[in-house]
Parts: C-alpha cells; sequence; structure tokens
C-alpha cells in the first residue's frame, strides 16, 4: 500500500490546522510574563538622598477608602442639569457633580480608561499593578488566581497599612491572606443585583467610624449584575445608581481631613450591559477623587488630563499613601493632584510634580530594563528607543537638580511624554487583541475544516491518480512564505513567523482546493457514472442527515455558556441519540429484522437479502447487545463527572479523591477491590480478545509484550495502588520501603510501558508460521497443496490464493479447539499462520491497552472503573459498526472500498470528549490533576518539560486512546466478518470468503484510501469542534463568560486536537509499520513456498 | 385516489387536536390555579387522558384497527388485557429510555413516568389502535418499506414527530434563563406535544402531496 502519500496528507492537513490554531490564539490570548521583583523603600529613586528614606516620610494622606462600583460608565457618573428627561442611567449621581462644581479644589470626576480585556478580574490586576494584565499571565500559578506580581495591597502590606476589603469576592481569591480584615461575598450570580451591595453596607459605615483600617477597599457589584441582567436601560439601573449616589454620600460625611476617597469603575458595559472587549463604551469608566482637605493645588485648568488611563491610578496612590510603586508599574502619576515647582511649601510630604514624575519614570525604566531582560515580545527599536530617550531625560534631570536652578516646564513634558510612550508601547504589545491575526487564524481554519472535508470525500481518487497531490500545494506553501518573508525583511526589517505561516498555509490550501474542485470536474466528465457521488455531497439534504446533524450540534453547543458548562452531559446526549439511531436506521432499511417471506421480495421490491436469516438475527443481536452495553457504559460514566464551580448544586464523583485520603478503610478496601477488579477486566479482555483471534501463538516482540509485560504492568499498577493508598503512619517501621515503593513501583510501570510499546513496535507481527510438513516429506507422493495451483504464474497471483488457504488452516485449527492442528497432517497445505487475520487490529489493540495503562497510572485509582467502561465502550462501538456493516450489507461490496461511514466515526470521536468527562477532567484550568506530575516523583521536578508532559498525557487520556485506536473502525467489520459468514453461508465459498483484514493486503490502493478517508474524516470532526470553539472565543469576546467559560475552552479544544492529531498519527503509522512488516513476512515465506 | 381516507385523516386529527385543546383549556376553567407549567402534571395527565380517550373512540368508530380474525367476547378481552399491558410496558420502557438520556433517576420519578405516560398516549396508543398489540408489525411499520397503509404513513409521521419533538424539548433545560418551562420536564413535554401536533397537521399535508409515489402493494 502506498503509505507515504497518507502520511503526508495527514501531517500536511495537521500541520494547516496548527497553523490556523496558532494564529488565532496568538491574536486572542494575550500573554505577557510576569516579573517577580519587588519594589522597596530602599530603591534608591531620588538623586542626592539616603536610601530608606522614602517611606519614613510624612505620607500626604494617612488613609484612603476606595469605593468600586463594579461597571461605573463615565455616562453614569456624569451629570447633565439640562437634560429633562433622562434616561434610567443618567443624572443618577448628582452628588459628583455637586462636589466638583461646589469644592473644586477637593473633588475632580475624570473618565477612566481600562485597557482590554475589560473583564473584572484583569481590571482587578490592572489597577492594583498598575501594569496590563493579560489572559495568560505566564508565570500565574494556573490552579489559583493568586496576584504574584508586586501591586498596591502588598506594598501598604509591607509599610504597616491595615488593609480592610469587603465585596466582590474576586478580591479574595486575587490577595488571599493579604487584608487585615476581608468581608467577602459571592460574586458568581449574577442574577443577584443586591447580595453583594448590602452586604458591604452593613459593614461599610460602622468599619469607616472605627479606627483598625488605613485603606478600605469596597467593590459594589449591583451596577454590573444590574447591566448584565436588565441592560444599562431599565428602571432597575435607575433605583441601583440611586443607591450609589447615597451610597457615596454618606461615605463623604463620614470621612476625615486625613483621608483620600476613590470612587471609580473597574470598566464601562455596552449598551446591552455586557463588557470584555474594547470598544470605548466597555473601556470608559469613570473616577472621582474627593478629600475633606484640599486636594488638587490649582483650579481646574486647560491642562487638566481628558482621560485616566487605569494604570495611573497606582503611582498616585502610592506616592499619596507613600508607599513604593509597585514593580511593574506602568502607569504615570496623574499630575493634577500634585504642586507644581515652587507650590510645595502649604503641603506635606508631596513630592511636586517633577518629582512625582521622575521617581515614576525612574521605577518605569527599572522595570522595562528587567522586563526586557526576560522576554522579547517588545521590538528591539522601540526598546532601545526608550532607552535612550531615558539617558537623556536623567542627565537633563540630575543637571537640573544639582544646579539647583528651576527646571523647564519642558523637561516635565517631556517626562509624560516618555511615560506615556512606554505605556503606549506595553499595550501594544500586550493589550491589544490582534483583529488580523484573528480574522487569519478563522480563515485558516474554515478552509482546513473544507479541505478536510473534500479530503475524505476525494481520498480514492487521489490515492489512485495522484489526483491533486501534495507536491504542488507543498512548493506553493514554501513559496508564499518565502515571498511574505522577504517582504516583511524588506520592509519591516525583521521577520514574523506567524504572517509566513499564514500565507503558507492559506496558499497551500486554496491550491489544493482548487485543484481538487478542477480533478472533481475532470473525474466527472471522464466517469459519468461516478458524478451523482461527487457532486451530491454538498447539498443541504446530504448534508442534515443524523451523522452529520449531531456533530453540528455539538459545534453550535460551544457557542452556548450553560452548554460548554453541561458540556459533559450534553456530550452523553448526544451520544446516546446517535447510537439509537443507528438500529433505528437499519430498521428503516428493513434490515435489522430478518426479511419475512412476504410476496414484497417476491415482487422484487426488496433487495434480495444478501444474508441468511439466521445471520440477520444473530448479527441484530449482537447489534442491540452491544448497544445495550454501550449504553450502560455511557450511563454509568455519568457517574465519574466532576463538577465545575458554576454548577451550583453539583457533587463530584466519589471516585476522584485518591484512595490516601479516605478515611474509612472498609470503604477504602472496596475502592482498592474495585479498581484492581477492573484493571484485571482490562488485562484479562485484551489478552482474551488477543487470544481468540489466534494472536498469541508466536514468539515476536508483541507476543512477548501481551503475554508477560501487559499483566506485569497490571501488577505493579496494582501494587502502587496499594502502596500509595497506605496510611502514612501506619506501618512506621516500613516507612522507608514504602517511599521506596512509591518512587520504584511507578517508574517500573514507566518502564515497562516503555518497553512493551517500543517492542510492538519494532516486531509488530502476530502470526505464528508453522510448517508442519518437513522439507524432505514435501516430495511428489504428497498431494499438492491447493495453493500449488498457481505456482509460476505471478507471486501477486500465488498470493491471491495462498493467503485463503493460510487463514482457513488456521481458523479451522483454532476450531478443532487445538492449536497445533495435528488432526489434519494429510492433504493439507504445509504452511499454516495463526493470527494472520487480526495482523492490524492485534499490535494497535494491543498498543491501546498497554497506553491505557499508563494513562491509568497518571489518574486517581477509582478511575479504573472509568477506563474499564471506556474499553467497553470502544469494544461495543466497533462491535456494533462492525454489525450494521455485516446487516446494510456493505460487505458484498468490496470493490467499492472499505469506507467507513460517518456515524462511527462521529460516535467515536464524541466518545473521546465524553470521557474526557468521564476520567474526571474539566475544561476548566482549575479542574487539571496536578497531582500526575508528581506519579513517580514524589520529590518534585527539576525540569518543567516532564512534569508538563505528565500532566497532559493525564489530562488528554481518553482524546490519546480514541485517537490511536481510530483505524480499529476500519479493521473491525472484517475482524467480525467471519462470525457472520460461518453461520450462514455455504462451506464452498469460504476459501474466498473468510480472509479477514488480508482482504486489504489484497486491495492495497482501497485499503490507503480508505485510511486515508477515516483519518481525514475523524479529523475533520475534531476541527469543526475546535473551529467551533474559535468562533465562539471570537464571536462571544464580550461576553461576561469569556474568560470563565470561553477562553478556558478554547485552550483545552486546542490542545485537545494537538494531542489527538498526534495520537491519530501515531495510530497511522503503527499501521503503515504493520504493512510494511507484514510485507516482508510475505516476501520472506513465498520463496520458501514456491520452491 | 385516496381522497377519502386523507379526509377521514383530517377530520380525525381535527379531533384530536381539538380535544387537546380542550383538555388545556377547560380545566382551566374549572379548576382554580390549573395552568401549563404550575400544575404540569395535571396537565399531563388531562391532555394525555384526553388523547387516548378521543384517539380510541375515534378509531374505534372509523374501523382502523384490523379487524379480529375471531369474534368471540374471550378473544376480544385478551386483546382489550394484552392491550393494556403493552401500553404500560410502554410506558416503562419510557421510562427507562428517559432516565437513560440523563432524568434525574430517583427525585424526580413521579415527573419523569407522567412524561412517559404522556410519550406513550401519544405514540404507543396510536400503534395500537392502527396495528393492535403486535410489536412485530409496529417495528415492521417503521420501515421504509413497511408501511401498508395510508394510516401506517401517518402513524409513521405523527410517531416520529412526537419523538423528535421530545427531544428537542430537552435542549433548552441546561441553559440558565430561568424560564417555568425550562423545569423537567415540561420542555420535554411541551415539546412532545408540539410535535405531536405538528405530526397531525403533517400527515394528511404530506401524504396528500406524496399520494402519487405511495403505493401500498397489499392491503
Ligand atoms: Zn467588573
Ligand atoms: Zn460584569
Amino acid at each position: 500500500m502506498k503509505g507515504l502519500p497518507v502520511l503526508s496528507l495527514l501531517l500536511w492537513m495537521c500541520a494547516v490546522y496548527f497553523v490556523g490554531i496558532y494564529l488565532f490564539v496568538g491574536g486572542f490570548l494575550l500573554v505577557r510574563l510576569e516579573v517577580n521583583r519587588t519594589s522597596t523603600c530602599g530603591d534608591v529613586l531620588q538623586p542626592g538622598e539616603e536610601p530608606g528614606d522614602f517611606c519614613r516620610a510624612e505620607p500626604r494622606f494617612r488613609r484612603a477608602v476606595l469605593l468600586i462600583i463594579d461597571a461605573l460608565k463615565i455616562d453614569f457618573a456624569r451629570f447633565d442639569p439640562n437634560n429633562t428627561e433622562p434616561k434610567p442611567y443618567e443624572n443618577k449621581l448628582p452628588v459628583l457633580e455637586e462636589t466638583v462644581s461646589f469644592r473644586p479644589s477637593h473633588g475632580r470626576l475624570y473618565p477612566f480608561r481600562a485597557d482590554p480585556p475589560t473583564t473584572t478580574m484583569q481590571r482587578i490586576k490592572g489597577f492594583t499593578t498598575g501594569s496590563l494584565p493579560t489572559f495568560v499571565d505566564v508565570g500565574n500559578n494556573f490552579a489559583s488566581s493568586a496576584i504574584l506580581e508586586d501591586n498596591l495591597i502588598h506594598q501598604f502590606g509591607q509599610v504597616g497599612k491595615r488593609v480592610v476589603f469587603m465585596g466582590d469576592d474576586t478580591w479574595e481569591n486575587l490577595f488571599p491572606k493579604r487584608f487585615h480584615r476581608s468581608l467577602p461575598f459571592p460574586s458568581f450570580n449574577v442574577k443577584d443585583l443586591h447580595t453583594v451591595d448590602n452586604g458591604i453596607l452593613q459593614h461599610l459605615y460602622t468599619t469607616m467610624v472605627g479606627d483598625d483600617w488605613d485603606v478600605l477597599v469596597a467593590h459594589f457589584l449591583g451596577v454590573d449584575h444590574c447591566g448584565h441582567r436588565f441592560g444599562p436601560d431599565h428602571p432597575a439601573m435607575a433605583d441601583k445608581l440611586t443607591q450609589m449616589d447615597g451610597v457615596i454620600r454618606s461615605v463623604i460625611d463620614r470621612l476625615h481631613n486625613d483621608t483620600l476617597l476613590v470612587v471609580m469603575g473597574d470598566h464601562g458595559m455596552t449598551d446591552t450591559g455586557d463588557h470584555g472587549g474594547e470598544s470605548q463604551k466597555e473601556t470608559d469608566a469613570a473616577i472621582f477623587l474627593y478629600s475633606p482637605s484640599p486636594l488638587f493645588p490649582t483650579p481646574p485648568s486647560q491642562s487638566e488630563p481628558d482621560v485616566v488611563p487605569q494604570t495611573d491610578l497606582v503611582p498616585t496612590l502610592a506616592l499619596l499613601l507613600g508607599v513604593p510603586i509597585p514593580y511593574s508599574n506602568v502607569g504615570q502619576v496623574l499630575l493634577p493632584l500634585f504642586p507644581s515647582h515652587g507650590q510645595t511649601e502649604g503641603a506635606v510630604g508631596v513630592p511636586s510634580q517633577l518629582e512625582a514624575l521622575w521617581i515614576n519614570a525612574k521605577q518605569v525604566n527599572r522595570f522595562l530594563e528587567t522586563y526586557s531582560g526576560m522576554a522579547k515580545d517588545i521590538p528591539p527599536e522601540s526598546l532601545s528607543q526608550l532607552k535612550d530617550e531615558f539617558s537623556r531625560l536623567s542627565s537633563e534631570y540630575l543637571s537640573t537638580v544639582r544646579e539647583g536652578r528651576s527646571p523647564s516646564p519642558k523637561l516635565a513634558a517631556s517626562l509624560q511624554a516618555y511615560l506615556t510612550s512606554v505605556r503606549d508601547t506595553c499595550r501594544a504589545t500586550w493589550a491589544r487583541f490582534n483583529p488580523l491575526k484573528m480574522a487569519a487564524g478563522l480563515a485558516i481554519l474554515a478552509f482546513a475544516c473544507l479541505t478536510c472535508f473534500i479530503l475524505s470525500e476525494l481520498s480514492l481518487v487521489l490515492i489512485r491518480e495522484n489526483g491533486p497531490g501534495l507536491k504542488a500545494p507543498v512548493v506553493v506553501a514554501l513559496m508564499m512564505g518565502g515571498c511574505v518573508a522577504a517582504g516583511q525583511l524588506l520592509t519591516q526589517g525583521y521577520i514574523e513567523t506567524a504572517w509566513c505561516l499564514a500565507a503558507a498555509a492559506l496558499s497551500s490550501e486554496l491550491l489544493f482546493l482548487w485543484r481538487a474542485r478542477r480533478s472533481r470536474t475532470v473525474t466527472v466528465a471522464n466517469n459519468g457514472s461516478k458524478a451523482p457521488k461527487y457532486t451530491s455531497w454538498l447539498t443541504p439534504r446530504s448534508l442534515l442527515v443524523p451523522p452529520l446533524l449531531v456533530p453540528l450540534l455539538r459545534c453550535a453547543s460551544l457557542l452556548s455558556d450553560s452548554y460548554v458548562i453541561a458540556e459533559g452531559r450534553a456530550v452523553t446526549f448526544l451520544v446516546f441519540s446517535l447510537a439509537l439511531y443507528i438500529p433505528i436506521h437499519l430498521n428503516w432499511d428493513g434490515l435489522l429484522l430478518p426479511p419475512s417471506h412476504d410476496p414484497l421480495k417476491a415482487a422484487g421490491l426488496l433487495p434480495s437479502a444478501a444474508l441468511s436469516p439466521s445471520t440477520v438475527r444473530k448479527e441484530s443481536s449482537t447489534l442491540l447487545g452491544c448497544l445495550g452495553l454501550l449504553i450502560g457504559s455511557l450511563y454509568l460514566s455519568l457517574s465519574f463527572h466532576g463538577c465545575r464551580e458554576e454548577q451550583g448544586s453539583c457533587q463530584p464523583s466519589p471516585f476522584l479523591s485518591p484512595l490516601s485520603r479516605l478515611q474509612d478503610s472498609q470503604l477504602k478496601n472496596l475502592h482498592y477491590i474495585l479498581s484492581v477488579c477492573s484493571l484485571g477486566l482490562w488485562t484479562y479482555l485484551l489478552r482474551r480478545c488477543l487470544r481468540h483471534y489466534g494472536n498469541l501463538n508466536s514468539s515476536g516482540g508483541t507476543v512477548f509484550t501481551a503475554r508477560w509485560i501487559l499483566p506485569l504492568l497490571s501488577v505493579s499498577l496494582g501494587l502502587h495502588w496499594a502502596v500509595s493508598a497506605t496510611p502514612e503512619d501506619s506501618f512506621r517501621n516500613l516507612a522507608e520501603l514504602i517511599s521506596l515503593a512509591q518512587l520504584a513501583l511507578p517508574r517500573a510501570a514507566f518502564f515497562l510501558l516503555a518497553l512493551g510499546l517500543l517492542l510492538i513496535w519494532l516486531d509488530p507481527l502476530t502470526v505464528f508460521v508453522k510448517t508442519r510438513a518437513p522439507a524432505t516429506a514435501r516430495g511428489p507422493s504428497l498431494p499438492p497443496p491447493r495453493y500449488r495451483a498457481s505456482t509460476g504464474i505471478s507471486p501477486q497471483a500465488e498470493l491471491h490464493h495462498l493467503i485463503p488457504q493460510i487463514y482457513q488452516r488456521m481458523r479451522r485449527s483454532l476450531d478443532d479447539g487445538e492449536v497445533s492442528g495435528g488432526g489434519e497432517a494429510d492433504n493439507r497445505p504445509a504452511v499454516e499462520a495463526y493470527g494472520l487475520g487480526t495482523v492490524y487490529s492485534a499490535p494497535l489493540l494491543l498498543f491501546c491497552g498497554l497506553l491505557g495503562i499508563g494513562l491509568l497510572l497518571l489518574h486517581p485509582e477509582g478511575m479504573a472503573l472509568s477506563f474499564l467502561l471506556l474499553l467497553l465502550e470502544m469494544g461495543a462501538l466497533l462491535h456494533i459498526h462492525a454489525s450494521s456493516t455485516t446487516l446494510s450489507g456493505l460487505h458484498g461490496t468490496y470493490t467499492g472500498g472499505f469506507y467507513v461511514p460517518w456515524t462511527p466515526i462521529v460516535l467515536w470521536s464524541l466518545a473521546a470528549t465524553q470521557f474526557f468527562h468521564a476520567t474526571g477532567h474539566l475544561p476548566t484550568f482549575p479542574s487539571i490533576q496536578w497531582s500526575a506530575a508528581f506519579v513517580g516523583f514524589p520529590d518534585g521536578h527539576t525540569g518543567t518539560i516532564l512534569p508538563a508532559s505528565l500532566v497532559t498525557l493525564n489530562t488528554f487520556a481518553s482524546h490519546i486512546l480514541f485517537a490511536v485506536g481510530c483505524p480499529l473502525l476500519l479493521f473491525w467489520p472484517l475482524v467480525c466478518e467471519v462470525r457472520g459468514n460461518r453461520g450462514g453461508r455455504a462451506c464452498g465459498e469460504e476459501g474466498e470468503d473468510a480472509v479477514m483484514e488480508m482482504r486489504l493486503r489484497e486491495n492495497p490502493q482501497q485499503f490507503s484510501s480508505a485510511l486515508l478517508q477515516l483519518s481525514t474524516r475523524y479529523l475533520f470532526i475534531l476541527g469543526a469542534q475546535v473551529f467551533a470553539s474559535v468562533c465562539a472565543a471570537a464571536i462571544l469576546r464580550r461576553h461576561l463568560m469569556v474568560w470563565k467559560v470561553f477562553a478556558p475552552k478554547l485552550m483545552f479544544e486546542a490542545s485537545g486536537f494537538l494531542v489527538s492529531s498526534l495520537s491519530l498519527l501515531i495510530g497511522v503509522t503503527l499501521v503503515l509499520r504493520v504493512d510494511v512488516a507484514v510485507g516482508r513476512w510475505f516476501k520472506r515465506l513465498i520463496p520458501d513456498a514456491s520452491r | 385516489m385516496w381522497d377519502h381516507e386523507i379526509r377521514a385523516m383530517a377530520s380525525t386529527h381535527a379531533i384530536i387536536a381539538a380535544s387537546v385543546f380542550m383538555a388545556t383549556v377547560l380545566p382551566a376553567a374549572l379548576v382554580p390555579g390549573f395552568s401549563v407549567y404550575g400544575t404540569h402534571l395535571l396537565w399531563i395527565y388531562a391532555t394525555s387522558g384526553a388523547v387516548t380517550a378521543v384517539s380510541v373512540a375515534v378509531f374505534w368508530l372509523l374501523g382502523v384497527t384490523p379487524p379480529t380474525k375471531k369474534h368471540t367476547l374471550g378473544y376480544k378481552l385478551s386483546r382489550l388485557l394484552r392491550s393494556c399491558l403493552y401500553f404500560f410496558l410502554s410506558c416503562l420502557f419510557f421510562h427507562t429510555v428517559v432516565v437513560l438520556y440523563g432524568a434525574p433517576l430517583i427525585e424526580s420519578a413521579l415527573e419523569t413516568f407522567s412524561l412517559a405516560v404522556l410519550l406513550t398516549s401519544l405514540t404507543t396508543l396510536r400503534c395500537l389502535c392502527v396495528l393492535g398489540p403486535n410489536v412485530q408489525a409496529w417495528i415492521r411499520v417503521f420501515s421504509r418499506h413497511g408501511a401498508m397503509s395510508v394510516w401506517d404513513t401517518c402513524l409513521q409521521i405523527t410517531v416520529a414527530c412526537t419523538v423528535v419533538g421530545a427531544w428537542v424539548g430537552a435542549f433548552p433545560i441546561p441553559l440558565d434563563w430561568d424560564r417555568p418551562w425550562q423545569v423537567w420536564p415540561v420542555s420535554c413535554s411541551l415539546g412532545a406535544m408540539i410535535g405531536f401536533l405538528t405530526g397531525l397537521v403533517a400527515a394528511p399535508v404530506w401524504i396528500h402531496y406524496h399520494r402519487k409515489q405511495l403505493t401500498y402493494k397489499c392491503k
């Protein structure tokens, strides 16, 4: 068979998908490196002053109250007295306007511009660290969302200020144990407008009157939730804003002279009340600064900022409250709050505008140096420009200070310009979706799905005629990639790899599609009979059949947060529906029941049955029995699900917690016995299956693996569970032994697994050849074996006759129950081959089985049950597929190829997702099972690659198993074929019929095209799911749940696709490897036999 | 060709649809506090009772039910008993399927069973009326060439519509809209009922437009 074209086409397809995913993710998931350093009071920021001086000076304000009103849009805060018909959200906060106009030096209102993503968590991070948080802050601990970067709360704690917090519990997750006192309230339920706000109001005033606080943070959520629920244009918003107006008034009444009040929103909202994106409605919040003592040294003037970037709050608050500016801050101080040079007499402890700017600039420059040393994502030329600018400014400032002359106003302006340009550079790098990249990724993925679909339809043409082959697309891809690279080099001076890849992928896809289209028309023209096959596949009627409707529903479900949250059950529902569709459809075609003797058939209305009634009855009962098994395991697998935090009243499966955490020893023993039993059953079923098809007779590497390594692996796994489940204090004297076993057993299992997989790879043949008649006895006196008839014609022709012979011998000897088949010495051919009929599927099955045990090692013990269900479901699916193939009479038409229809492939891919959930995984970061990284490495790791790959293997275990086992769908109908034939057919034809997988060997072209079609169809379904979740992330990037549901889902779906496609490639390669080995085996056999 | 039968079918369906309508409206007028969402189980019982009674009466009057070979009272009685048994078994069957589809096993067993009763009275009862208590014939009817009469085709359409309606009715349940009709099993039973009504309308229309293609070889 043609292995190379299959593999190269698959590789190309995967590469195109990867490029699409890479581009989209690169444009959507902004990544930034966290700097783990913190600023201290000892930082030398002022020239000529002693270190450590910074925090000791009396600050401008001793205390501060931060009232954060979530989603307080600037439109809500403004007051227009001329507006006689205010909308529900207009003119509802008169207190701000009154203060600003009557006491202009005490309070002012500014628009407060947030950086995208405008979601609450990222915003809180932003205005406490002064940085521009992205979705993925590398260095962030995925398991918890605590802020590790330097931030205001940390700095307040360092100088001993007592921070009291109340409100949105996001803060509690971001700053665990950092508050002097904290009163978090649940923020999750968007429909609940009052719990958080009323909770705050219960405590706010009493706390303010008391004296055990220095910084008070209160985060109200009502306005935001009101927006999400009703939108801004709703009477409920008016009520909520009026309530907030009262709150601000009461707080102002209780303020002391040494206290600063900041009222602000973390982001705005769109007209529908959502946020998350980068439109001005979402980014423009309000900030209101107020103090009972005069706050602004100068009256409002032209130099007032039009808009205050959100990062600017951090350095301003830090300098006003006398703490160091957090290390990673890129904001600049809000100048109107600081006295200009020469005005400093009145204010105590306030740096002048220039001083503040200088401290700020120095800190920003220090951060920039550290960051550019760690990461390379800031363009080098703008970096060097910034550096030059800073050194020029610093020399100018230092000389000004040293000479004591009054600074020129130009200096302050250029310091400001420097800070602005730093922030703009950082923003361009971190805080901007790249819509162009996102669109390019979407386009590439869409075309990739289309290409994949067409590839699966055209697989036969491709293999047979080398039709629209791969050479031209690859050449064009390389050329386009090179052209774009050269163009970039000429115009920009540097190469952006993403765009070269995009150009390459897109051009190769388009060329392939164009050529496929042309070749289709050519095929149609050449071969009229094939025309309907190629022209009918894109009509809506053929696309809306249930096997394609179900994946369509599945993709649509990825666009809704509720369905993503309930994904496990939704997928099970779909699998169940599609599984039920199989017998219903068969019955609709009249194939499920044995044809009754009615006049219909006599009249020739029904297709004459190819199968005898008893065969039909047997196959139908197999099908229904396996359907029952499938449904049973589907239903049982529901009890292994984990729980998302969004699912309120959900209880995670008790099997998910490791045995060592169980207290009740009886329950523990029960769980252990259950797990070991299912592990034993897994091993037994595998061996049973292999033995049944005669694959355990030879002495090759695969058989060795099946005989020895598989049981050994299970034994070591069972022992490992026993050891890790023992309570730590029970066997004191054995502690050392136990810790040794904890290290050695899993490592031994890893070793055995690797050895087994390697042996399967090196020697995949499970065929046992037995030459019963010695060479001397093969004289002319013996009747010649039947295959002799073809000797001398051609090796191919001989092969055709030889294989059924060999196969029949093997079956017969098995039927007799004797491995040696001793009773048939005479008149029989001299060569017997055991296990030739399952030569392809046996190594693949064993490979999957071993891999399954290896992956089970990385899971909690209780998951053994779930893995057993997985195996049962796999087997049930395979048998259902085989039976329905037999029943629908596809066996008779091998000239048409070995095509696997959509239904089993869709079921297979959905089952992978279903068992992702049924092995306790969820598409959220907190649910990743980190303990997998410590299996066999209880003391941790030094590198990151090994633990990361262990966790990946754990997370995508079911994806891996189903993808590697995918080619089994092609083999299983052939493996099961013999059952049907033995029952009903006349024995005369058996020589030609019962050859099982050797059919594939006889039709190498159809074998390769069927393999290609199967894998591309599987890839298509996986790719369509990725495409759907990419669409969800792109369309719903403003959605409340985007960072909680859709973005994690996208990342899991994309990595799942990556892992699945690689595993699929491994499975296909293994099949090709077996094919090569079988070819060699025949080459060795035929010269022997024909001699 | 079958204008007469199609007309009979249309009027039968109109009567059944009217009975569903009455079963929804009449209790609302008579029983205080009755509503489709609020007292959902009551609605299910009312409608399934009405559909059962009206279907049995109409089909018996029309004589669609295959004539019994023997006219002895004992045989008729045993047929009736078997029909009742099948009705009950079908309720259990639907209950199992619905539970396997993901309905709560224990908590709302009564609700699930009520849905099963509704589904049975919309689908199995029709089978019983048209084909009699003969499971083999039921299975045979649901195949491409299995319909032997206009009523068989009509049965195919209404049953498929009802089942698909109930299946589609499960879709809104996970959504977080907090509507009263998202409560289990309201959306499913409403879906089944809407599907059934659609089937009632669609069957005569479809048969009317496809009467040329329909060829029933053996009556
Ligand atoms: Zn917010
Ligand atoms: Zn919000």
